[in-house]
């Protein structure tokens, strides 16, 4: 456990850049800083690795002052990204990634395997092995940044706005990657951004920060989303913030209907049925149980279904793995009003109105239980 | 009487090519004053412009001195160094090496300055050591432009060290020295064609020790 003890920066233009910040960084977690810029947060994380030295208080790392073991030996033990990368371009992919297993005094040999083992570990293609950090996109570059923070193994991992440079879909899939990652390995993360929507997806917990380095709030995202310490971080969380948090709300118990789902080969009888018992709408299924469209009851003639005028069924959100979130922008994209539940091969195991959603959240809200981050 | 018909007699007169006063031996000596200035200037500057440019100290008070040093008249030098100290290979070393230092000094601390900081930043976060930091990630990549600082002042010592025949020693520049005292113009066509040829040489090594040394990563990119 990092812990951070009453800890000032002031630099001598008398700048405060941190301000009496105090908290406890969990092991095993992601914790991320966000802030706006000028808040501080870069200078918090490079004081975790001494490359900034606090003006008062202290830094713990598992019960002992950072400044008690010699600088480079507290730098090793914990893996360092930085945006940009920052590769050293002379040198090939592995050799990069194999950069502190050298410092830390392992053979050649050794510390290239190790590196192979890692760019397999964040997806990066062997072939690139022997490639020079400009043949690689800003992406690719990332994750060897990542895999050379990661190459000794440190338990502890800091990363300073490291997704920030690239575009939004290569950003979504390495913060994915990082998640998944981060599953296998259980690091202490603390990452840096001035994104909340990164901080929401990948922290653990997560601290506020405004300008003139002090904390304004230190909570997981869910309670950030619920319950904002103050106007600054309302504002800060931005708009949309009762729609995000119900990300953290999982689907699982919504009743899903059955009924109003009827196959494209359905007979008159079958669709009279379901017509009259439940919504004027039924979700028509190809063969194969996968969802083709609504339609309304009274334009269905059996063996003359017409794909093409069916109305879209929105996206479709899987029961129990997707969130409360993806359930409602199902019900809300779909003309009808009516999300479509699928199983994980896209199999439709029900349906759920606007209605239905709603009185879920309602629930949800008065039992106040939302739980770790569920899908999306 | 022109220049080609001057260079055809100089280089066709096997009388050049024998003895001490013979082009092998004027080549060997030239060499040699050029290497020995280009190495003693190049020890005195790449420490200086690699600890200056990694610390970024010093930078002002270096390119005042540079420049201050590039007004220096070469042969100016070399005339009040003779007369100083006399006969032999120091007077003649001086002029060259101050000639040398300044082009070396400002490329390397200027080749040190421009490498990226995020890749240092990233080193000194990963535990490496300053010296470390220096020799392994900020010199390779600086390392292109301290060669053509290197190289500018191997060109500018390989054309100056004809100086030193000024004050009795061997070299190309003799042929230079000689030739206009006895107005014989095909020996100071000869010696200003191995000169230039010795430049030409000069910039050849330079390109095959930047291929060999420089990383492709750093090559390609640049």
């Amino acid at each position: 456990m990092i812990r951070i003890d009453s800890v000032t920066k002031r630099y001598p233009d008398g700048t405060v850049a941190v301000d009496r910040l105090s908290l406890e960084i969990p092991d095993r977690s992601i914790t991320v800083f966000v802030g706006p810029s000028g808040c501080g947060k870069t200078t918090t994380l490079r004081m975790i690795n001494r490359m900034v030295d606090p003006s008062e208080g202290r830094i713990l790392l598992d019960g002992v002052d950072i400044q008690a073991q010699p600088v480079n030996t507290l730098r090793r033990s914990m893996g360092y990204v930085i945006q940009n990368a920052g590769l050293f371009q002379h040198r090939s992919i592995v050799d990069n990634i194999a950069t502190v297993p050298r410092l830390l005094g392992w053979s050649k040999q050794k510390a290239r395997a190790r590196a192979a083992e890692l760019m397999a570990r964040v997806g990066l293609d062997a072939s690139l092995a022997k490639r020079y950090p400009y043949q690689l996109s800003g992406g690719q570059q990332q994750r060897v940044g990542v895999a050379r923070a990661l190459a000794a193994d440190p338990p502890v991992l800091l990363m300073d706005e490291p997704f920030s440079a690239v575009d939004p879909v290569v950003r979504k899939g390495l913060q994915d990657e990082l998640l998944r990652i981060q599953e296998e390995l259980g690091k202490t993360i603390v990452f840096v951004t001035h994104d909340i929507d990164e901080a929401i997806k990948l922290g653990t917990m997560v601290a506020v920060m405004r300008t003139g380095g002090k904390l304004a709030q230190f909570a997981p995202p869910a309670e950030l989303l619920s319950a904002p310490a103050d106007a600054f971080v309302e504002d800060f969380l931005g708009a949309d913030r009762g729609i995000r948090r119900l990300s953290f709300f999982p689907s699982g118990e919504l009743e899903l209907r059955t009924a109003p789902v009827v196959a494209i080969d359905a007979e008159a009888g079958q669709i009279a049925a379901r017509a009259a018992d439940e919504a004027p709408y039924l979700l028509v299924t190809d063969l194969d149980g996968k969802p083709l469209g609504w339609s309304a009851a009274e334009d269905l003639t059996a063996g003359a279904i017409d794909r093409d005028r069916l109305l879209s069924y929105g996206r479709p959100f899987v029961p129990g793995t997707d969130s409360l979130r993806a359930a409602l922008d199902g019900a809300v994209l779909s003309p009808t009003g009516w999300a479509v539940g699928v199983d994980a091969t896209g199999r439709v195991v029900g349906v759920v109105s606007q209605q239905i959603i709603g009185e879920a959240i309602r629930s949800a809200h008065a039992t106040g239980r939302s739980t770790a981050k569920v899908g999306r | 009487m022109n220049l080609l018909h001057f260079i055809n007699a100089f280089f066709s007169d096997g009388a050049h090519w024998h003895g001490y006063d013979g082009i092998p031996t004027r080549l060997r000596e030239h060499v040699q004053y050029s290497v020995l200035a280009l190495a003693v200037a190049a020890a005195i500057a790449l420490p200086l412009g690699l600890l200056t440019g990694h610390t970024g100290r010093g930078g002002n008070i270096l390119a005042s001195i540079a420049t201050a040093a590039r007004a220096l008249p070469s042969f100016g030098l070399l005339v009040l160094m003779f007369v100083l100290l006399g006969f032999g290979l120091l007077p003649v070393m001086i002029p060259l090496v101050v000639l040398a230092v300044p082009p070396i000094l400002v490329t390397t601390y200027e080749a040190v300055r421009s490498v990226d900081p995020s890749p240092v930043d990233a080193a000194r976060g990963m535990g490496m050591a300053e010296s470390r930091i220096l020799l392994r990630v900020e010199l390779p990549v600086a390392l292109p432009l301290i060669l053509s600082g290197l190289r500018s002042a191997a060109i500018q010592i390989v054309s100056t060290a004809t100086i030193a025949a000024y004050v009795s020693l061997g070299g190309v520049g003799r042929y230079i020295v000689d030739g206009l005292y006895q107005r014989n113009y095909e020996k100071v066509v000869g010696g200003a064609t191995l000169v230039a040829v010795m430049a030409l040489a000069t910039l050849a090594a330079f390109w095959a020790v930047a291929r060999i040394a420089v990383s492709p990563g750093v090559r390609r990119s640049g």
